[in-house]
């Protein structure tokens, strides 16, 4: 018993540090300076005089380009996320609930676009864009963004709908609720956190996309944040500015550790069922 | 007759609503269906068509009907074996490390009581973090200027450029795609051993297995299809690596991935035909893929949906 | 409050199975109705379409004066306890019970007091504030009738509402049901396969089987006289004995011997040749404490395989051989009684004080005015007492599948 609980509790500060040194890395590259960097300072924390206070933040937000990712990245990823849950919410009720001919088909499709190269597709799509005029738009990233996230959402969904006591609509309708009142009053309580789980996995989706980002924008018009910070080269192409970069890394990671602070539960419950069940 | 059982009942019968329901259903998950096709079956039938020309975006005029012959100068490219090979390679050393340790912490979190919450939320920080950004940490704590990875390490030499060769840059590479996806492996895992019934693993106990019995003859076959499900997902995933590799080398020391080979022909060098033809043989080489682990492993996909 | 009258009720779904096939109750005011029998019998199914939930596909479904055969659940102003209790998982127990009455927009002042005074009735009060997902079995199903009696409904409706429960708090709850309605006086219609919670709640049981009425009486009547086979060896626990049979004047052939029976119950069986002899437990007793009741009864001596001791009763059971024409019949009466087709054997009831032993042979009384004859091709019983029998149905319609 008491080698198992030692064990256990190694095992967690094992994850802890998996998880977290990382992060501790690339937030204490953040704080050292330009000067220190270009002269080269290895080492995990920044060495004395080496510090650059907030100076990389400060140099990061003052960067047009960066402020234009940002805001990017959430208007893209925020649209894409609502209309991908509406259209999937729709199909996984479709699918929990109603026996329909082609039902297969739609979680066959689901399926393979999950496994789907995405890369191959980048060069039609790239062509197809420029010649309707959606390369380098918000809606030309939005539209591949709610196809891919789809096969997810759909999934996630239809397994918290069919966790949902059906029954109870029924009892709701002899209760005296019309359909309408039954569907508001009890399947929407009860159907609402797992659309909002799903929301949240199509939302980390969207803000991680790279290869659409970088494929189908050609400047800050709707370039992401995960394209912009690999597009950044600074001053010097030969010699990356790793602590502005660092920096622009951090504030674009600020989004994603806040939602996992707030949501945790709901992700790891949508993260199962989505894949293993779903 | 249960009133549970009695809704399914009433699907199986009255054609009229039976119908009502059928129309309905399809109604609704139409949008989503030509969503999804919309940008992956058309492109994919137009990637087909442009890889049969010889179609660079610099000379639209130039470009000509030539069969198969793109096809032909890729197959018979080394380039071409080689970039698939370490991408095969990537992926079978990724999704063999993750299982392993994927496995260790959803143990791990298993057997978790105190600070329960405190674990999940940081298992979701790599999961959660851009794969661009976790490239950049990963590139920075193994560069010989600034990281301290050569430090830490003892038989590494101070001044040891891990981007200099193809062997260091592809541990690098890896170190950071296992590093950002163990979690998600491990919280698929998680849901499958929760599956194994504590009842079961009591009775093997009374029935005299050691620890390592009950693993390898009761945890691990009941939880088969978690891991199949898992292994199938992330080694799809892991074929199509790419972000990684396009942060930490470019591409350079012949760390190219099958993806990246792709990108590069495509929207770097413009050669849409070329390009084309490689997104064709990278679907193709996905489908095989999928079909190998589905067949080497009878995955039962099925299982996989509906749970 | 009102009457519940099916007429002719049908049920036909899309693959032309009639779950329900013509069936036809009236259920009076205030009365308390059990549909029962074993699983598939139709009686959930008829329960979903007297409130709504399923679609009546012929026959008349009237509540009080109205038929309500187009209307939708919520124009029928029934209230319904699910067997799974249905409760909003998102709701407390206050708002769970308040639910209908939101729905029917009923003032704060007085939906306040409802919800009270329902949840007095039921013992809820210190619950109120909870949500379901915190309650136990039984305080789940407290509140799934606190849903159904806050409103002024012309009747209840329950769906197996006890089978979630364990054997302990099922006794509780019965009672609690049975107080409940008389004291409302409400009409009531519930479903169950428990023949004890049918024996012990109805005013009259109707016994269903695939979707056809076999019997539709007074517990008692179905004890003491059941229309056939079916309703024989549904009704009683431990079953009804299953004997093969020929009768030869007023005496029974038995397996195990010739019992007397009374000369008018012989008449109605002669020359049938092989039939189907029905004996309850309890009219067996251990020979040397019957003594006083010997003259109306006859003895047999048998060898007894097991005995299960339970401090005011004994069970003894007889193994026999059944002939090949009458096993066939007990095994589809098996079957049709969701039971298993185990062994044939004689299970009697003994006096606790017996002290009849495990591989003895036992000198058995059996009481000859209690044996019923069942006619083993229609399963129908020969001896019945119709005057006293309720309504019997199953039988003639049977007749052509058994």
């Amino acid at each position: 018993m008491m080698k198992n609980r030692v064990g256990t509790i190694i095992g967690c500060l094992l994850i802890l540090v998996w998880c977290l040194l990382p992060v501790a890395w690339i937030i204490s590259l953040s704080f050292k300076s330009e000067a220190a960097i270009t002269n080269g300072s290895p080492g995990f924390f920044p060495a004395d005089g080496g510090g650059a206070g907030w100076d990389n933040y400060v140099a990061v937000w003052d960067n047009e380009q960066f402020r234009r990712a940002i805001f990017n990245s959430i208007g893209i990823s925020l649209i894409a996320t609502l209309l991908s849950v509406i259209v999937a919410t729709l199909a996984a009720y479709a699918i929990a609930r109603l026996e329909f001919r082609g039902k297969k088909a739609v979680l066959t499709i689901a399926l393979a676009i999950a496994m789907f190269p995405v890369v191959s597709l980048v060069g039609p799509l790239f062509d197809m864009w420029r010649a309707i005029g959606l390369y380098d738009t918000w809606p030309g990233l939005i539209i591949p963004y709610m196809s891919f996230t789809l096969p997810l959402a759909i999934w996630t969904l239809s397994a918290f709908f069919r966790e949902i006591p059906w029954e109870l609509e029924q009892a709701a309708q002899v209760d005296g609720a019309t359909s309408w009142q039954a569907f508001r009053k009890v399947i929407v309580p009860l159907a609402a956190p797992g659309v909002f789980t799903a929301a949240i996995l199509t939302f980390f989706f969207a803000w991680n996309d790279f290869v659409f980002g970088i494929s189908l924008t050609s400047t800050e018009n709707a370039r992401p944040i995960p394209a912009s910070l690999s597009f950044f080269v600074g001053a010097d192409p030969f010699n990356r500015p790793a602590s502005l970069l660092a920096a622009g890394a951090v504030i674009a990671t600020i989004p994603i550790i806040v939602i996992v602070l707030i949501f945790q539960r709901k992700i790891v419950a949508g993260l199962t069922s989505g894949a293993v069940k779903g | 007759m249960s009133a549970v059982a009695a809704p399914a009942k009433r699907r199986s019968g009255m054609s009229e609503r039976a119908r009502a329901e059928n129309r309905l259903g399809q109604k609704l998950v139409a949008p989503a269906i030509v969503l999804m096709l919309l940008v992956t079956a058309f492109p994919m039938l137009r990637a087909i068509y442009l890889s049969t020309f010889d179609y660079a975006l610099t000379a639209p005029e130039e470009r000509q009907f030539i069969g198969l012959s793109n096809y032909l100068t890729a197959l018979t490219d080394p380039l071409f074996w080689q970039t698939t090979g370490v991408t095969v390679l990537y992926m079978v050393v990724t999704v063999t490390i993750e299982l392993v340790i994927g496995f260790i912490f959803a143990m791990v979190m298993h057997r978790v009581v105190f600070a329960r919450g405190v674990i999940r939320t940081s298992i979701l920080v790599p999961y959660g973090i851009i794969t661009v950004v976790s490239g950049f940490a990963w590139q920075f704590a193994f560069s010989f200027q600034n990281g301290f990875v050569n430090g830490w390490l003892p038989f590494v030499g101070d001044d040891f450029n891990w981007f200099g060769q193809t062997g260091s840059a592809v541990v690098a590479i890896m170190v950071s795609e296992i590093w950002k996806t163990t979690p998600f492996m491990s919280l698929l895992l998680l849901a499958g051993l929760a599956q194994v019934s504590d009842d079961m693993i009591e009775a093997a106990k009374v029935d005299g297995a050691t620890w390592t019995q009950r693993l390898t003859k009761v945890i691990l076959p009941n939880m088969r299809a978690a891991i199949m499900v898992a292994v199938l997902f992330r080694a799809l995933d892991a074929y199509r690596i790419f972000d990684n590799i396009f942060v930490m080398t470019s591409g350079a020391v012949r760390t190219e991935s099958i993806s990246f080979l792709t990108y590069r022909q495509t929207i770097e060098q413009f050669q849409l035909g070329m390009g084309s033809a490689l997104s064709v043989l990278l679907f193709l080489s996905v489908l095989v893929v999928a079909f190998l682990i589905v067949r080497l492993f009878r995955v039962d996909l099925a299982q996989a949906r509906q749970g | 409050m009102a009457a519940i009258t099916m007429n002719h009720i049908v049920k036909q779904y899309g693959d032309g199975f009639p779950a329900v096939n013509d069936i036809s109750i009236d259920v009076a005011d205030g009365e308390f109705m059990i549909l029962v029998g074993p699983s598939g019998c139709g009686k959930s199914t008829l329960l979903r379409m007297i409130v709504g939930l399923e679609d009546i596909t012929s026959g008349d479904m009237m509540i009080g004066d109205r038929r309500v055969n187009d209307l939708a659940p919520r124009d029928r102003n029934l209230a319904m306890v699910f067997q799974n209790y249905a409760l909003y998982p998102h709701l407390t127990v206050y708002e769970n019970i308040a639910f209908p009455l939101r729905l029917a927009k009923t003032p704060e002042a007085e939906l306040d007091k409802l919800v009270r005074d329902a949840s007095a009735t039921l013992e809820l009060d210190e619950h109120l504030d909870r949500k379901p997902g915190n309650l136990s079995g039984g305080q789940r199903q407290r509140v799934a009738m606190g849903r159904a009696i806050v409103r002024q409904s012309d009747a209840f409706l329950f769906d197996e509402p006890l089978s979630n429960l364990d054997a302990k708090l099922r006794g509780q709850m019965r009672t609690e049901i049975a107080r409940l309605q008389k004291r409302l006086g409400i009409t009531t219609v519930y479903v169950t396969h428990d023949q004890t919670e049918a024996m012990t709640l109805g005013d009259r049981v109707a016994v269903l089987k695939r979707g056809i009425l076999q019997q539709l009486a007074t517990p008692r009547e179905l004890y003491e006289n059941p229309g056939n086979l079916f309703v024989a060896g549904f009704i009683g626990s431990p079953p009804m004995n299953f004997l093969p049979a020929t009768v030869k004047g007023s005496t029974v052939e038995l397996p195990f011997g010739s019992v007397e029976i009374p000369a008018e119950r012989a008449e109605r069986a002669a020359g049938r040749g092989l039939l189907i002899a029905g004996i309850r437990p309890e009219h067996f007793e251990d020979a040397s404490l019957a003594s006083d009741s010997v003259r109306t009864g006859s003895t047999f001596s048998a060898k007894v395989d097991a005995v299960e001791w339970l401090g005011n009763e004994t069970y003894a059971y007889l193994p026999f051989e059944a002939p090949a024409e009458v096993r066939a019949q007990l095994e589809q009466l098996e079957k049709d009684l969701d039971g298993e087709g185990l062994r044939t054997q004689l299970v009697v009831s003994l006096d606790g004080s017996s002290r009849i032993a495990e591989g003895q042979d036992a000198e058995i009384w059996v009481d000859g005015r209690r044996i019923h004859l069942f006619d083993p091709s229609t399963g129908e019983n020969l001896t019945v007492d119709h005057e006293h029998a309720g309504r019997i149905l199953g039988a003639e319609v049977n007749s052509g599948k058994a």
